[in-house]
């Protein structure tokens, strides 16, 4: 089921050019990466669907519904751009978002104790924020964001500012509400660091959508056939359609192209060649297709 | 949606009627004013009973003018020659020497007070005043008019200036007594505006500094946000407001009671006959006092102060919450502050200099019809009584210009509240305004 529905957005800020023609589909219970440089437009999107700032044209809709204000009820956000009450307690806090979220007096009380426990903070629960070390601000910050069981969580930029260890244990409450049911978006111009968390991604590049899809799917197609091999060569000069090759003391590097052949098969073909150290074929990380999917867009 | 502005309400009211601060300052600000009242209560009743009378040694070289000694003044004449009657002052045996040369009653001058330290200028003053009578017997007598005969013809006048009411029921007015009331309601309005608008200013500034507002903004719309923030802390100061009430009408009751169980009768009745402006000295006069406090119409004056107090209050509370959002610390907020102050200070001038001084006259009436000053410029007038249907053209004006600031300045304030960093001028504002996105 698609839960985030976008048909050609648009939004400028006078000349500025903000978002173009945007469209997208998120389905639920994924990890969706939206990915791109800063200024690409992912924050002007992630407020739109926030109802923040209000777009020049297109539609949004949440699980087929038009996007209304009563879908506050629906997302949860965390901005890249964050902060707490600093003179509040940590509960008062929590229960003053959960009840602006839409949520009951008594329902909110009982998750937020839920989440301190989880995330042991139960016994800061009456501390002030500016008692609190930043490390359990920021996990405070983190329930604040997902306390009234959102559908839709949207994070920008989620682990800018958080230290390590915190970041880890955001990662997996991450995972750990993916696994129920709940649909996440993430935004950073990181990409490395949601590469092995996302299901799909889409990047944004200038106001446009350059790129989307599964991980998978864009990850098999960006791949090259190359494979990078290492060896003890008996006589180097004879090999095909090698390059890049740094001879070190008798261990050779270099790279190949498979050619239309069955990994196995060149496997193989070059075992007659000497003795095989390894063999990995060679995928691009997806900076790397996005750097070259913005050149081919400039060049076409 | 409702529901939102009052859970913002809520939090402005508590966040910060919680805090020590709220307490501290409404409880220790209201007794402030009893307790000088106390300390001057005090000096007064002590110096009635301990101050000693000052000798005055007088040399009259024309042997003429006698004074009369009284309670304070004891005036005495040994004859003596000038240089005599300093050394007198040297040694300590008179308070000072008065000395009056021969003098033409045309032209009376060179009168001289000699004294150790500098003389109170009441008391010259009354020296001035005692002369002057004398000098004015001799004159009348010189010119043939016996003063018993002036004395006799002499009256006391007092105007009772009487208002003739609408229901034709009639009222007795004072001027002096609407001039306090005006005055108070005035200044009153004028700084809980400013004081509650620059709370509303720093709330805003906190919420966009700490980058909590994208969250809030996320729940919520912004102009809820502002809605609430604004009433919420107008709710503190309407609740400041009615503590210090019961505060300062309970304390200065035990001030004036305590003092005036220790003050004698008699000299009571000396001091308020002594007041000229309210009363004749006489027991009618407590009365006639009395009688113009209660001419007025205390349920049409709370009823009207409340109304602009508050109608005032959301007026420039808008604007205070669209500078917050407009800057990204206090510092900055200077260069918008200029638009905000100058009505403010308009009203508050006008209100002395127009207002009070002919609560009718045409600059009078504008400066409380214009919503940007009648808030404080119409208090000033109320208690001087307004024709209904100068309230009615100047309420409705005050409703529809708060209305208009308040949609102007939430344009402001949503955008306002999502930039960071960027230097924010008029011609930036100017732009938020007219964009609708």
């Amino acid at each position: 089921m698609e839960i985030l529905s976008v048909k050609s957005l648009n939004k400028s800020y006078g000349t500025h050019l903000a978002l173009r023609d945007f469209d997208l589909s998120v389905q639920q219970g994924i990890v969706f990466g939206l990915l791109g440089p800063n200024g690409a437009g992912k924050t002007t999107f992630i407020r739109i669907v926030n109802q923040i700032i209000e777009q020049d044209s297109g539609e949004i809709f949440i699980k087929g519904q038009p996007l209304r204000m009563r879908h506050v009820r629906n997302i949860g956000y965390l901005p890249e751009e964050r902060g707490l009450y600093k003179t509040m307690k940590v509960k008062d806090q929590l229960l003053y978002f959960a009840r602006l979220k839409g949520l009951s007096r008594q329902d909110s009380i009982s998750k937020i104790s839920n989440w301190l426990e989880k995330l042991n903070l139960s016994q800061w629960k009456d501390n002030k924020i500016q008692d609190l070390s930043k490390g359990m601000a920021q996990k405070v910050q983190f329930i604040a964001t997902v306390v009234h069981q959102p559908d839709l969580l949207i994070l920008d930029e989620p682990f800018s500012g958080f230290d390590p260890v915190n970041a880890e244990i955001i990662k997996n409450e991450i995972l750990e509400l993916k696994r129920q049911g709940t649909t996440i978006i993430l935004s950073t111009h990181r990409m490395e660091s949601v590469e092995l968390l996302c299901d799909q991604i889409a990047m944004i590049n200038q106001a446009r959508k350059i790129l989307d899809g599964p991980v998978k799917v864009i990850k098999n197609e960006a791949k090259t056939n190359r494979f990078r091999v290492k060896m003890i060569p008996r006589a180097i000069g004879n090999l095909p359609d090698v390059w890049d090759v740094v001879d070190h003391e008798g261990l050779a590097e270099f790279i190949v192209r498979l050619n239309g052949q069955q990994p196995n098969v060149l496997l193989t073909n070059l075992m007659s060649y000497g003795e095989i150290l390894g063999f990995e074929e060679i995928v691009p990380s997806i900076e790397e297709i996005f750097i070259q999917k913005i050149n081919e867009t400039h060049e076409g | 949606m409702k529901g939102k502005i009052l859970l913002v309400i809520k939090r402005e009211y508590l966040a910060r009627v919680k805090k020590r601060s709220f307490l501290l300052a409404t409880i220790i600000t209201p007794l402030i004013f009893p307790t000088i009242l106390g300390i001057f209560l005090w000096i007064a009743l002590s110096d009635v009973s301990t101050e000693s009378r000052k000798f005055i040694e007088v040399v009259d070289e024309n042997n003429a003018y006698f004074l009369e000694s009284n309670e304070s003044l004891a005036f005495s004449y040994g004859g003596l020659d000038l240089d005599e009657a300093r050394e007198l002052v040297k040694e300590g045996d008179r308070y000072g020497l008065l000395y009056i040369p021969e003098l033409s009653l045309d032209e009376p001058a060179g009168i001289t007070f000699y004294s150790e330290e500098t003389a109170p200028i009441s008391m010259v003053a009354n020296l001035e005043a005692a002369l002057k009578s004398k000098i004015e017997e001799f004159r009348l007598f010189a010119s043939g008019i016996d003063p018993d005969v002036l004395s006799s013809l002499k009256t006391n006048v007092n105007i009772r200036s009487v208002i003739v009411g609408e229901a034709g029921g009639e009222r007795i007015s004072n001027s002096v007594v609407n001039y306090a009331v005006g005055f108070l309601a005035g200044i009153l309005i004028y700084t809980f505006i400013f004081v509650y608008g620059n709370q509303i200013m720093q709330g805003v500034i906190e919420e966009k500094s700490s980058r909590i507002i994208e969250i809030l903004v996320s729940s919520l719309k912004p102009f809820q946000l502002m809605m609430g923030k604004i009433i919420g802390i107008g709710a503190v100061g309407l609740t400041q407001f009615l503590i210090w009430i019961l505060l300062i009408s309970a304390v200065s009751s035990l001030v004036v009671g305590y003092f005036g169980m220790k003050m004698p009768q008699q000299e009571l009745m000396e001091m308020s006959g002594q007041q000229e402006l309210f009363a004749t000295g006489s027991q009618e006069g407590i009365v006639e006092v009395l009688q113009m406090v209660q001419g007025i119409d205390f349920i049409q004056l709370t009823i009207t102060f409340l109304i602009y107090f508050i109608g005032g209050y959301l007026l420039y509370g808008a604007f205070f919450a669209a500078i917050g959002a407009a800057v990204d610390s206090p510092s900055d907020a200077q260069q918008f502050m200029f638009p905000v102050t100058i009505p403010l200070l308009i009203a508050y001038m006008g209100l002395f200099i127009f207002v009070l001084d002919d609560p009718n006259s045409n600059v009078s009436f504008w400066l409380s019809i214009i919503p940007f000053t009648s808030p404080v410029a119409m208090m000033g007038r109320v208690s001087f009584g307004v024709p209904w249907h100068h309230l009615a053209i100047s309420i409705g004006l005050l409703v529809t210009g708060f209305l208009f600031t308040t949609w102007l300045a939430g344009k402001i304030y949503r955008i306002g509240i999502l930039v960071h960093g960027s230097k924010v001028g008029y011609k930036v504002l100017w732009k938020w305004m007219k964009d609708n996105g």
